[in-house]
């Protein structure tokens, strides 16, 4: 049987989530491996929520928040950049490897770039296989 | 009657046994007013005498070190079954502790470092836990494969955290477990550190990492001044006595009551914390500098709390990828 990664995906309200409905209206495809958690800003998510994911069975991590500057709660997504590099060292440290969490960037109108990175990331989780405890 | 204590230690250094004796003038009142029906490390009982012992026969078992051997789990089975109350007494036994930092290595690693490295006279000679001599057989417990807190494997009924819990809360957690009032489950504060430390807080953000010897320490918040102390996301109660000292909060007493991980509300914390000039322009450069500056984040921030934390111990994911050469 052919491995299916599970991926977890935190998008912000404001552009990612927005970005992953417009590839959804246009059908776009891209692998059915993502399971989509709407918060409102990227920075919501904490260090806490992406070890309960690896935790709970994910392979694979995604968060996505808006573009440098518009970030809906003015530097939401600074915070968000420094904490996913702080956590991916830690989970390094921890021994599972880091290219199973992924920060992306993505606006409204970049359907396209969200199935890309969902694609890639599928591809390069089915590569790593199962997380291993 | 009097109530009857026992005081247990599991894989601990001992300092919690001191931080008993630490009680000084009030120990004596404690014997006045309780019975210390099982105490090995400082009066001679056996654990013939325990086993001996009808069920609910202690009122309070405190027990405190990381539960490592087999003989651990023996021990706080055996407690669990005698007592009426067991209470966790100290970091180890409440979340790990320092103990709990082997986490970071498995059994088989730790086993090989110690019995089979250049430093061994007679490499490869590994402790059995049975092995027979001169027509007897001799036993020792069994090296578990992680280090863990009391709580996974006995119910416990109170939970007094610090390493080694202070005077002053222990005393506090006497009082009232004794006097029958324990309103509280965890004798520490439902604050964080940083509530309860005096230093003057500007909400200005760190752009460097520093040590402690680096500092010119103005009687600022040390987190401001760069130094990473763990305050934010630790447990109040002891009253910031190593803040106090000029030294950063190094976690001892757990994560804040809200938090269910240390460590990854350290991050969050930090991450805040932490900032650079321009950052609209993100150079992810500048932010990996900045990242790179923590040598240590496991050991720095789950210090004291890694066996009770989320991921609990190292994985094998690395490993692996290692082994088919996958890693970043
Ligand atoms: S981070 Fe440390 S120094 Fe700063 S307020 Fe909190 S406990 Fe005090
Ligand atoms: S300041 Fe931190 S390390 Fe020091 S006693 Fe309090 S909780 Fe423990
Ligand atoms: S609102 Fe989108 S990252 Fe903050």
């Amino acid at each position: 049987m052919v491995f299916e990664p599970k991926i977890l995906a935190f998008l912000c309200n404001w552009c990612s989530y927005a970005g992953a409905d417009l590839a959804g209206v246009s059908r776009f495809q891209y692998p059915p491996n993502v399971l989509p958690i709407r918060v409102m800003c990227s920075s919501r998510v904490s260090p806490e929520h992406i070890f309960q994911a690896f935790d709970q069975g994910a392979d694979g991590v995604f968060v996505a928040g808006c573009h440098p500057g518009d970030c809906h709660y003015i530097n939401g997504n600074y915070k968000t950049l420094r904490k996913v590099k702080l956590t991916k060292k830690m989970l390094e440290q921890i021994g599972i490897n880091p290219k199973r969490l992924r920060l992306e960037w993505i606006s409204s109108v970049e359907g396209v770039k969200f199935a890309e990175v969902v694609r890639e990331m599928t591809e390069e989780l089915k590569e790593l296989g199962p997380i291993e405890r | 009657m009097k109530p009857k204590l026992a005081f247990y230690w599991c894989a601990s250094c001992g300092g919690c046994e001191v931080a008993i004796l630490d009680l000084n003038e009030a120990l004596l009142d404690l014997v006045e007013k309780a019975d210390i029906v099982f105490w090995p490390c400082a009066m001679d009982f056996k654990r013939s005498d325990v086993e001996k012992m009808g069920d609910n026969h202690i009122d309070f078992s405190f027990i405190n070190g990381a539960i490592r051997t087999s003989e651990d789990v023996e021990m706080a089975d055996l407690l669990r079954k005698k007592s009426k109350h067991v209470v966790a007494f100290g970091s180890c036994s409440c979340f790990g502790g320092i103990p709990g930092l082997a986490n970071l290595s498995s059994k088989k690693e730790m086993l090989e470092r110690i019995y089979d490295t250049e430093s061994t006279e007679e490499r490869a000679v590994f402790p059995s836990v049975k092995f027979e001599f001169d027509g007897e057989i001799l036993t020792l417990p069994e090296f578990l494969d992680e280090a863990k807190p009391l709580e996974e494997v006995i119910k416990v009924d109170y939970f007094i955290p610090g390493c080694p819990p202070q005077t002053e809360q222990t005393l506090e957690a006497l009082d009232s477990l004794l006097n029958g009032r324990s309103d509280k489950k965890v004798f520490a504060s439902a604050k964080s550190v940083c509530e309860e430390c005096p230093r003057q807080k500007e909400d200005k953000k760190l752009s460097t990492i520093k040590r402690i010897y680096e500092i010119q320490d103005d009687g600022r918040c040390l987190l401001e001044q760069g130094i990473p102390c763990l305050g934010p996301a630790t447990a109040g109660g002891c009253g910031a006595r190593c803040v106090k000292a000029n030294y950063p909060c190094t976690g001892c007493n757990g994560p804040t009551q809200e938090a269910i991980d240390q460590g990854a509300r350290m991050i969050a914390s930090l991450a805040s914390a932490l900032g650079i000039e321009d950052e609209e322009k993100m150079e992810e450069k500048k932010v990996d500098e900045l990242i790179d500056e923590i040598i240590d984040p496991v050991g720095t921030f789950y210090k004291f709390s890694l066996p009770k934390s989320i991921l609990k111990k190292r994985w094998r994911d690395l490993d692996k990828s290692k082994t088919i050469g996958g890693r970043s």
